[in-house]
């Protein structure tokens, strides 16, 4: 087969990957959404492998069968709350696979090169081609036929393609190793740096462009290697100077970076389905932290910068007291109130209360009750988080809201009932210009009659800043672990 | 520690500061409960109610006060009480320090800590121990109650085959805690209510109540209350007469005035004269529940009911929570419950008497043979009512005016980024080569589709969305599966390694979207 039906397969794939992505517009049409991905890779790998240039096709589909098994494994075994764990993880593969793309390109580079000279023909092809340099490139396959035929500004580009390949590359992989690390409690999630903080950065950016320029300049594959050293440097020093309640915007961003490292693999070997999906991806990617970053009142800058931005000032003081209650009365307010919304947080997944919350939402619509969820975009520690772990509990979707959906109804409601969640339902961010998180919208639980926070202790939180929340006269703490608390609030609900 | 309560001795007195519940909750303190011999009997509580809650009972007083570390009571101890105080030993009781300065003495030389239920501070945190907004709850029920039973009529109005009978009209002057439960009594019994408050802030709570506010137009600039510690400051000359003559003026209306203006440490204001209860039809009762301090009816015989020469009757009387001693000694002894909760932190029978907090700061007049009283200000301000800046209403115009600007804006921003957007392009263009340009068009329009395809995303899908389009971006595997193929062993196996990878990416990526979306159900 040659090259015109590949490339009518790539635009096949590409077009379906486009499908794909517009489909998760809604739940029902997602269902479908994925079986175009499913065909579009299956199409687009098929393609490749009867296309020209490939060898191996045994080793090839053993590879494939390989992966699909671990895949599988990967896929089946993993519990709904371990879901940003999953992707942060799945991100350092594609990082990785990056890398590895990029190197071969760069010694591939360098094997034509030796071939020709070896030959005692110029490399890079001269402008005015020779009759026996056209000839011997011919002799090439594969992706080193593509190298053979490139000019000397061609080359340049291609190595500056490949390095953006692998630098970017390098840094999903090593951040996305940190952030997996820190959802699954193996690294601590708080932010640390070391001694140099920002600058440290700042200088490994400095020494890869360094290399950058050297390798360009003809100095050899051992400045790749450095400048690949550089980047998972400062992709593992940038994530763990992230603190954990931020995770949501890492997630997304790396998500962007294993795009966009895709789309320059695919402009150094060529290739349009790479750069057609790596931007899908890089730009899906973009746009999620841009969402993430606005849902908390922050610029992408300062949440990769780690830390909450200054303030201006100090605090408001909060006064009062969190005032205990036990399910007995929770139990109580929830059987006299008609319209109830719960807003959960990450503390619902860390307690694995999902299924519990779903039991408690069951019996309240038997009762006749309306009974919403109110869900805040950086809920959790992945995009969505909440709404997968809900939807994984049985929570019908339609009953469960964005904030901007909800918000105006507080004031109307009976019963609001906080879980697990801290800095999404924190009024200072309204009331206090000098809070950490003045701006950031929060859900307004506190307008509603009454609301119950049910919390593990009296602590402040992931991001240390104290919730006056608790304090207000409508509330009420109902203290312990998350599921615990659901577990014996339930039998009390009639 | 043991907590005890001795019966009250001053006479009349019903309250006990103990009930068998309290004592309880007490015990679940780590304390350990005593009390008098039939300290109960007169609030409804019997000797053997105590004991089957755990309760010591002690015959007499003095073996009482000799055997227990903490003293809890309602009012302020008599001499002989407050001689029976030793050193270590606590009081807890209403204390009227202010008044009181003998006692106070007394209980210093003893070197007992005396804890004053009157001088707890009016913060948020303090309102479960506030007990003279307990007990003042309960006289303005019982003030309605008692001019109901003093009065010759229905509250309600009716219209009955027997003739009609029209609604009482119930005047509440001062509209503290004492005053809205009298406003929230009346009008549930059903009498047209109004409600006169020198604080202009309290209107919306009269309204909440049922009650209409009394308005007086009178341009002053009022304290806020809040500086006074949620109490009424006094007013200038001016206002009162203004206020005077308001009421003046309603007195022949009125059916049932029921009276609760204090102002903390003063005597009561008089604020209806002799010439309004004259102007009061006969049968008309008020009630005054400041006889106490004096009260505001020029004509209060404290502790007593009189009827004046043209039929109306006035209630005088000082003890309406002891009237009322089962609901009052419940509510008192659960004020007192929660002051032992904050002297107690541990729980463990133990008094930690913490003098850095404000409110058992407050509390407190004798401590370690030093008189504590007065407390200096609380770091808490109560009750602070804020003003509120409504946010300007938009005309139209001024809305539509608005809407254009921000449509201009857009345009603007929208219009720049495209130039910007442009020019990049083709200064790109300018010095790439062809073949690289083919490639990155391909790009700049993935990248665009990719922004209008993406923002279209459900918010609740975005995991979905991660998972998939990570499993998309393991079409790197493509740029793997063609190099697999190459003579260099090295690269080879990175090719492969990178094969490997990148499709345990595409089927855990795709498999677990499926999962997830399959979760997703409509009810």
């Amino acid at each position: 087969m040659d090259f015109g039906f590949t490339i009518a397969a790539y635009a096949v794939a590409a077009v379906l990957f486009i499908l794909s992505l517009g489909g998760l517009s809604n739940q029902e049409s997602a269902k479908r959404a994925v079986w175009y991905g499913i065909v579009g890779m299956a199409i687009a790998v098929l393609a490749t492998m009867i296309g020209p240039g490939q060898g191996l096709w045994g080793a090839s589909v053993v590879l494939i069968a390989l992966g699909a098994a671990v895949g599988y494994q990967l896929a089946t075994r993993v519990q709904m709350t371990q879901m940003p764990e999953l992707v942060a993880i799945m991100h350092s593969l594609v990082g990785l696979a990056a890398v590895f793309v990029g190197f071969n390109a760069d010694i591939e580079l360098g094997r034509v090169a030796t071939a020709f000279i070896g030959e005692g023909l110029p490399f890079p092809r001269p402008e005015e081609v020779s009759v026996e340099g056209a000839a011997f490139a011919k002799t090439f396959t594969g992706f080193a036929a593509i190298v053979a035929k490139k000019t000397a500004v061609e080359v340049n580009i291609l190595r500056v393609e490949l390095m953006l390949g692998i630098w970017i590359g390098a840094v999903t992989f090593t951040g996305s190793v940190i952030a997996y690390g820190k959802l699954a409690g193996r690294v601590d999630s708080a932010a640390i740096q070391l001694p140099g903080g920002h600058m440290l950065n700042a200088a490994a950016a400095a020494g890869s462009l360094l290399f950058a320029a050297l390798y360009l300049g003809g100095a050899g594959s051992w400045t790749l290697v450095l400048l690949t050293l550089l980047a998972l440097f400062i992709g593992y020093h940038l994530i763990m100077g992230i603190g954990g309640a931020d995770m949501p915007v890492v997630v997304s961003m790396l998500n962007s970076y294993s795009g966009w490292a895709a789309a320059a693999i695919g402009f150094s070997l060529g290739n349009d389905l790479l750069i057609v999906v790596g931007a899908l991806v890089g730009s899906s990617g973009a746009i999620l932290s841009y969402i993430m970053c606005k849902a908390m009142n922050r610029s992408f800058i300062s949440v990769i910068l780690g830390g909450f931005g200054g303030t201006g000032g100090p605090t408001q003081e909060v006064s009062g007291e969190m005032i205990a209650i036990e399910a007995e009365g929770v139990a109580a307010a929830l059987n006299d109130a008609d319209s109830v919304i719960i807003v959960p947080g990450y503390g619902m997944a860390v307690a694995q209360a999902q299924q519990a919350v779903s039991e408690l939402v069951r019996k309240l619509r038997a009762q006749g009750k309306e009974v919403r969820f109110g869900i805040h975009p950086v809920a959790g520690r992945l995009p969505g988080h909440m709404n997968v772990l809900l939807a994984e509990a049985k929570v019908p979707y339609d009953i469960v809201l964005e904030m901007d959906e909800i918000n105006d109804d507080f004031p109307e409601t009976d019963v609001s009932i906080v879980i697990g969640s801290n800095d999404i339902v924190n009024p200072a961010a309204q009331d206090d210009p000098n809070s950490p998180i003045a701006g950031m919208p929060v859900l307004e639980v506190w307008k509603a009659k009454q609301v119950f926070v049910s919390k593990r202790g009296q602590g402040t939180g992931y991001s240390g800043i104290e919730n006056p929340l608790f304090f207000k006269e409508n509330t009420r703490m109902f203290y312990g672990d998350a599921k615990a608390s659901l577990d014996k609030l339930l039998p009390l609900i009639d | 520690m043991k907590i005890g309560t001795p019966k009250e001795v001053f006479e009349g007195e019903a309250r006990v500061a103990m009930t068998p519940d309290s004592a309880k909750q007490l015990q679940k303190l780590g304390y350990d409960c005593a009390i008098e011999a039939g300290a109960g009997a007169a609030a409804g509580f019997s000797d053997a109610a105590y004991k089957e809650a755990g309760v010591e009972v002690i015959k007499g007083a003095a073996p009482l006060w000799k055997a227990v570390d903490i003293v809890a009571k309602v009012r302020p101890p008599s001499d002989t009480e407050a001689k029976r105080l030793r050193e270590g030993q606590t009081l807890i009781s209403f204390f009227y320090p202010a008044a009181n300065e003998k006692l106070m003495e007394l209980a210093k030389s003893k070197g007992a800590t005396t804890i004053a239920m009157d001088m707890v501070p009016r913060i948020s945190r303090a309102q479960k121990m506030d007990a003279l907004s307990s007990m003042a709850n309960i006289a303005g029920y019982r003030a309605v109650i008692e001019a109901g039973n003093n009065f010759g009529r229905f509250f309600t109005g009716q219209v009955t085959a027997a003739g009609k009978v029209p609604p009482a009209k119930v005047l509440v002057v001062g509209a503290g805690v004492a005053g809205l439960a009298a406003i929230g009594t009346s009008t549930s019994l059903g009498a047209i209510t109004y409600a006169f408050d020198v604080r202009p802030e309290v209107a919306e709570q009269i309204e909440s109540m049922g009650a209409e506010f009394v308005f007086l137009e009178f341009e002053e600039d009022q304290a806020d209350g809040a500086t006074t510690g949620g109490y009424a400051a006094p007013s200038s000359p001016e206002f009162r007469e203004k206020q005077l003559e308001k009421f003046r003026e309603l007195a022949p209306e009125m059916d049932i005035v029921i009276t609760t203006a204090l102002i903390p440490n003063r005597d009561a204001p008089i604020l209806w004269t002799k010439d309004m209860v004259e102007a009061m039809k006969p049968g008309s009762v008020i009630v005054d529940l400041a006889a106490e301090r004096g009260g505001n009816c020029e004509l209060t015989v404290p502790d007593e009911k009189i009827v004046t020469d043209n039929g109306v009757t006035i209630v005088g009387y000082t003890d309406f929570p002891s009237r009322m001693a089962a609901q009052s000694s419940t509510l008192y002894s659960t004020n007192i419950r929660h002051m032992m909760t904050d002297l107690t932190p541990e729980k463990d029978g133990t008094v930690n008497h913490d003098m850095e907090d404000d409110v058992i700061r407050g509390a407190t007049v004798t401590y370690q043979k030093e008189i504590t009283f007065p407390p200096p200000p609380p770091k808490i301000q109560a009750i602070a009512v804020q003003p509120k800046e409504k946010p300007k209403e938009l005309t139209p115009e001024e809305k539509r005016a608005q809407e254009l600007a921000a449509f201009k804006e857009q345009t603007k921003r929208q219009v720049g980024l495209l130039a910007i957007g442009t020019v990049a392009v083709l200064a790109v263009g300018l010095v790439a080569p062809a073949s690289f340009m083919q490639h990155f068009i391909v790009f700049v329009l993935s990248v665009f589709i990719g922004f209008q395809v993406i923002w279209g995303v459900a918010h609740s899908l975005h995991t979905p969305l991660m998972a998939v389009t990570n499993a998309i971006s393991s079409i790197i595997i493509l740029g793997a599966l063609i190099q697999i193929g190459s003579s260099s062993l090295l690269i080879t196996v990175l090719a492969a390694l990178g094969v490997l990878m990148a499709s345990v990416n595409i089927f855990g990526g795709f498999l677990v979207t499926r999962r997830m979306l399959a979760m997703f159900q409509k009810s």
